[in-house]
């Protein structure tokens, strides 16, 4: 018998704990990286002398380098400079630095596509700029780049089975763990790919319907 | 620094392999993204279902899934991988499912009358694929492409989980055996932000070669030069 059901079966609720680890990781990450982002995309537009061009290699370098070994470097390296949180901590502050690069990039096109007429007339009526950024340019570039950050939260529950290369009990690590204690990694590989297929999936669908909905209206 | 330069050769090493499953994977990519690509878009259903299925199911599910898999799972069906080869078709088939849809995207966006003058002048299907869509398609698909090949060269980094000595392995390798870790791992952060660089020039050279109104790509490039300097 190459599938054991009764294996099978017996692993789900392990597994099912992994995920909902996973999901966490996840929502906390994007939640991270949708702040992150916006700051890091918000200091590449004002322009400020130095800090403007560190941001923008900041995330070039970030969105060039691969994820596990930025993972690594938080792990492994950061202790040595008397700087370490638990494993889950780290995960979910690397993949959130991670994807607040490509988000940063996000925000910028959104920013962009807001018409020259709104900065004008914010400036012709005097609006300090905090208002200009808070109340006028955000709400409406953040709109266009609602389905995007969708995408994104999908690839980052995707991407968060790399942590579990620094000992982060996820989805992954788990399905790995009971391979190598029962040595039967069939059904425990399997069964993580269906649930990972059984969430994302449907997040898929539902971002392409909001991807329609949030459309510009030209 | 020491410890970088004690271990180049092994590093070196470790960057050829990185290189290679590069290669090898980025060249199926092209060849899954093609054949899933254009199945999707047959109007047999017993041709465009299954490409879809595959393309989902790889898109789905986690790379490091699908790589581990390969790797641990299949050998209950009596199919023992090399390492080397189950990362090459676990990177290939994840980054060629989303190719695929690249692919898909940019021949479905083609403008119809193209197909109907070939249709007009009695071409066969395959035909009319070979010499006039594809081609023409090539110039929308390369930015997208870029993408997705910066991407496959960031994974190769998980083949190391899977026992292939790329670059992060022997990283890891002399980690654990000098200590050094800052200074290895900033060596190796380097490394991949130059491959991947190198990879985004040859994208944008690629973009240009293939441009299909040259003059056009070259007035738009002054556009958007002088756009960044009205922007300063």
């Amino acid at each position: 018998m190459i599938w054991d059901n009764n294996f099978a079966v017996s692993v789900i609720p392990l597994l099912l704990e992994g995920l909902w680890v996973t999901i966490k990781i996840t929502l906390l990450g994007t939640t991270l990286a949708a702040a992150l982002g916006l700051f890091f995309a918000i200091l590449r537009r004002l322009a400020i002398p130095v800090l403007s061009l560190v941001v923008s290699f900041f995330v070039v370098f970030v969105r060039g380098t691969p994820l596990l070994v930025q993972a690594y470097c938080a792990f492994f390296v950061l202790p040595a400079y008397g700087i370490s949180f638990d494993a889950f901590t780290t995960g979910v502050v690397v993949i959130g630095v991670n994807y607040s690069a490509y988000m940063a990039e996000v925000y910028r096109s959104g920013i962009q596509g807001v018409p020259k007429g709104q900065w004008e007339a914010a400036t012709a009526l005097s609006l300090p700029s905090v208002r200009t950024w808070g109340r006028i340019i955000l709400p409406q570039a953040v709109r266009t780049v609602v389905p995007m950050l969708g995408n994104y939260l999908i690839q980052m529950f995707k991407d968060s089975a790399v942590l579990s290369a620094i000992t982060v009990v996820e989805l992954m690590a788990t399905a790995q763990a009971i391979g190598s204690s029962s040595f039967r990694y069939l059904e425990p590989l399997t069964l993580a790919a269906l649930l990972f297929l059984a969430v994302s999936y449907p997040a898929s669908r539902l971002v392409n319907r909001l991807e329609r909905r949030y459309a510009p209206q030209h | 620094m020491s410890a970088v330069i004690d271990y180049a050769p092994l590093l070196w090493q470790g960057l050829l392999t990185t290189i290679l499953v590069a290669v090898l994977s980025g060249a199926l990519c092209l060849v899954v993204a093609f054949a899933a690509g254009l199945a999707r878009l047959s109007s047999h259903r017993f041709i465009s279902w299954p490409a879809g299925v595959f393309i989902e199911v790889f898109r789905g599910t986690s790379l490091l899934v699908q790589m581990f898999w390969l790797f641990f799972a299949l050998p209950f069906f009596g199919i023992q991988l090399h390492p080397l080869t189950a990362a090459v078709l676990a990177l290939g088939l994840n980054e060629g499912a989303y190719a695929a849809e690249v692919v898909r995207g940019a021949i479905a966006s083609r403008a119809k009358g193209q197909t109907e003058a070939c249709i007009a002048l009695g071409m066969e299907p395959a035909l009319r694929l070979r010499r006039i869509i594809i081609p023409q398609s090539i110039p929308a698909m390369l930015p997208p492409f870029g993408n997705v090949m910066v991407d496959l060269l960031k994974n190769t980094s998980l083949v190391s989980l899977v026992t292939v000595a790329d670059l992060t392995f022997r990283a890891q390798m002399i980690r654990s055996s000098t200590g050094q870790t800052t200074a290895i791992f900033l060596t190796i952060l380097v490394l991949y932000f130059v491959l991947s660089y190198l990879l985004t020039l040859l994208t944008s050279w690629l973009e240009r070669r293939f441009a299909l109104d040259r003059r056009a790509l070259a007035a738009q490039r002054k556009d958007s030069k002088m756009m960044k300097v009205g922007a300063a």
